[in-house]
């Protein structure tokens, strides 16, 4: 089972070519099959490899799979090669099992769309280059599936070309990304100049052997591989591409940025984590960006009206507890609650596209309200994504994942109080800014313009929604807080992949007293939300009033101003640039550095110095050809005994020479 | 048969007789002398004898050798020469009657249209 390995990622990208290569003759039924069976079958693949993988287990829990060499030149030679661990594992069955989920959404969702054949083409190549970016053996091939998500990013956040604003969305997204892409690029450049491989078992290896902890060429690398997972992941400072990105329809926004794509930078930092544990100051990076922008992004996402602004604040923010738990050393837990957020998010997105898609195309929250009774299906899978997204104690995955990061956060050798302090912040923001938008969207009186759409979401649109508030129920029981039973499934079986987070802090009451810190801070939120939101409102609308707060709220909807602050330092003097070249500025200062040289030397050439040269050499020449033109001289005897002296000089040379 | 390798063998020790440097030593003065006509005459006709002079110098000087290590190459080489000797008599005399219908001179030095 396992040699179908190779089968994950081939099946999405032959139905990528399918679909864009013949796209334009099929029917809608036959492209929806198309694209949502390739996804499909790359899906049950994983799970039954999945399946052979936990019951047989291969040597060293690793299966390589070498499909072909890539490219060989002089000792490089990366392959297409596949690299399956405990690790990678996790990443794939997460990518195919929501992929196949939100494709099976969009067959319904995208119905009335022109572009049907293009989506799912898109869809197709990027769930492709995920399953590549995932799978990869070297940096090469994962850097090929990293800039072919990239790409599906860019092609679907800009999928409604004509309106300008997607473009600009998609552009921006692209450019933003690649300043982290480029930093990540250096950093591959610097591992392969100074260890001599790509392979990345064989570079973690060598990085090991080669060089001490906390050297300057180990924290090079791993800072411009953070740049990338930065850019990618959509930290601090990199954060502002992400928000603009709710621009693509919305099974792209939980697909790509939500559940997996923006995923990537965590997945590319636990790959590389033993790099990243001989750069401690980086590690400590890493934590600091999770905490920052966790924050950042909470206080953006109480102050958004667009709900999908919010849910994308919110993506950003989760992230940030997933840097958070990687800068702690707490890898598996990293990767616990990226799988629980996968789920949760998705949910979130493909519930809050019903919700749109009722309402018309409306995307404000305080022109909804009152579809409790409207939407069940909707309103009950949102609140179970609500839920788990704000750790709803017991019973949802995201308390199981958020709080086994927090409680590593405290514990771990690289975590102290604040880090944990901020952590548990956020998780007051989380409980706040979502319960907000329950409240406001489902609860209350109906605020819409227009009367709702009548017709009801069909099963294609459903069964994504109950299976994924399924998982984001019982996704977290696989990992449960000793006070709970003490379950250890998902970090024993990642362990193998991952190393476990370094205790120091150990203490069962420690623990028991920051879990219900933790839950307090969780429960305290939704009363909260409840509160202010759905029954004082009244209260917060007075608190507006005073100019302060209106301004920063203001401040905290446009996110902190950094928008604003990379307008003012990078692309103002870039167009500024930009239209002094279009009236030639380079241009002219090469004429003026070409004038002056002129001027130069007419003043040195006053006297002729240089024609003395010339005419020198002129004279000279025609020296020469009456010198030459002499000896012709037209008599036969002259040349004969021209040759026989020059006979005679050679014979002589030859002889005494 | 027996009476033809006789004379050859009594030929060949009359010319061993004669010492190799003796027969060079002629073949250098032919040469020279050639080559003097050459510069000094004017004569066209005279310049053609003079070439003729020092080609059956060069022709000497392979027998000579040709005799001194007993090779037949020698030999073949002089019919070589008056072959091409021959031929260049021919076409130079054809060029002499040219000259001298066109300029009703054979002196050399006056043909020298054709200088630089």
């Amino acid at each position: 089972m396992l040699s179908l390995l190779w089968l994950i990622p081939t099946l999405p990208l032959a139905g990528f070519l399918v679909l864009a290569l013949s796209g334009k003759y099929l029917g809608r039924r036959s492209i929806a099959v198309i694209g949502t069976s390739s996804v499909a079958l790359s899906a049950l693949i994983a799970i039954l490899i999945g399946i052979d993988f936990i019951a047989a287990p291969p040597p060293g829990f690793v299966f390589r799979q070498e499909a072909w060499t890539w490219i060989a030149v002089a000792g490089f030679s990366p392959g297409i090669g596949f690299y399956l661990d405990a690790l990678s594992l996790v990443m794939i069955l997460v990518v195919t099992v929501i992929s196949f989920l939100i494709h099976l959404y969009s067959t319904e969702f995208m119905s009335g769309d022109d572009g049907y054949a293009r989506f799912f083409a898109y869809m197709n190549l990027f769930v492709g280059s995920m399953c590549i970016l995932v799978l990869a053996d070297n940096l090469l091939f994962l850097y090929l599936g990293w800039e072919g998500v990239g790409l599906c990013s860019y092609l679907l956040i800009g999928f409604w070309y004509r309106d300008s604003g997607n473009g600009r969305a998609a552009r921006k997204a692209f450019i933003v990304t690649r300043v982290g892409d480029t930093a990540m690029a250096l950093g591959v450049f610097l591992l392969f100049t100074h260890l001599g491989t790509l392979d990345i078992q064989s570079l973690m290896q060598r990085v090991t052997q080669q060089w001490p902890e906390g050297s300057e060429l180990a924290i090079l690398a791993a800072g411009l591989l953070l740049g990338g997972a930065v850019g990618k992941s959509a930290q601090l400072p990199l954060q502002i591409w992400l928000p603009d990105a709710m621009a693509g329809p919305t099974p792209v926004s939980a697909l790509m940025h939500a559940a997996t794509m923006v995923t990537a930078g965590v997945y590319l930092i636990a790959r590389t984590h033993v790099l990243f544990s001989l750069a401690p100051p980086v590690q400590l990076a890493v934590a600091v960006i999770g905490a920052l922008t966790l924050l950042l992004a909470g206080f953006s996402a109480l102050a958004q009206k667009d709900i999908k602004r919010v849910l994308a604040y919110s993506t950003i923010s989760q992230i940030g507890y997933m840097f958070l738990a990687l800068g702690v050393g707490a890898w598996s837990a990293a990767i616990f609650h990226l799988m629980t957020h996968a789920f949760f998010k998705a949910l979130l997105f493909l519930s809050a596209g019903v919700v749109i898609m009722t309402l018309h195309e409306e995307h404000d929250i305080f022109r909804m309200g009152g579809l409790r009774k409207k939407l069940p299906v909707a309103f009950w899978t949102f609140l179970i994504g609500s839920a788990s997204l704000a750790a709803l104690p017991l019973v949802t995955a995201g308390f199981y994942s958020k709080d086994l990061i927090l409680w590593q956060t405290w514990s771990s050798q690289g975590g102290n109080p604040w880090l944990w302090a901020a952590g548990c912040g956020g998780a007051i923001l989380t409980g706040l800014y979502i319960f907000r938008v329950v409240f406001l969207v489902f609860f209350g009186e109906a605020r819409a313009a227009a009367p709702p759409d009548t017709r009801r979401p069909g099963l294609r649109i459903t069964i994504p929604l109950i299976v994924l508030a399924a998982f984001s129920i019982v996704g977290g029981w696989i990992e449960t807080p000793p006070f709970l039973g003490h379950l250890t499934l998902f970090s024993d079986f990642v362990q193998h992949a991952l190393p476990p987070a370094q205790v120091v802090h150990d203490g069962k009451n420690d623990e028991t007293v920051l879990e219900l810190l933790a839950i307090a801070a969780s429960l305290g939120s939704i009363a909260l939300a409840y509160l202010l939101f759905l029954r004082y409102p009244a209260f917060l609308h007075g608190l507006m009033l005073i100019p302060e707060l209106a301004r920063i709220r203001k401040f905290w909807h446009f996110g902190w101003g950094f928008d604003r602050f990379y307008e003012f330092l990078f692309v103002r003097p870039y167009i500024w640039l930009a239209y002094a070249d279009r009236n030639d500025v380079v241009d002219n200062i090469y004429k003026m550095a070409i004038s002056f040289t002129l001027r130069w030397l007419q003043k040195v050439d006053r006297h002729d110095v240089i024609d003395y040269i010339y005419s020198g050499l002129a004279e000279l020449c025609l020296f020469l050809y009456r010198a030459l033109s002499a000896t012709q001289s037209g008599q036969v005897r002259r040349y004969a005994a021209a040759i026989a002296a020059g006979s005679i000089s050679i014979i002589f040379i030859g002889i005494f020479a | 048969m027996a009476g033809m390798k006789m004379s050859a063998m009594r030929t060949a020790e009359a010319v061993a007789a004669i010492p190799m440097h003796h027969g060079l030593v002629l073949a250098a003065v032919l040469f020279a002398l050639g080559l003097i006509g050459i510069l000094v005459r004017r004569n066209l006709i005279f310049i053609l004898m003079s070439i003729e002079i020092m080609l059956n110098a060069a022709g000497l000087a392979f027998v000579v050798a040709g005799a001194r290590w007993e090779q037949a190459d020698g030999q073949v080489m002089l019919i070589f020469i008056l072959a091409v000797a021959a031929v260049e008599v021919s076409v130079g005399l054809a060029l002499l009657l040219l000259l001298h219908r066109r300029f009703q001179t054979l002196d050399a030095d006056a043909v020298s249209k054709m200088r630089g």
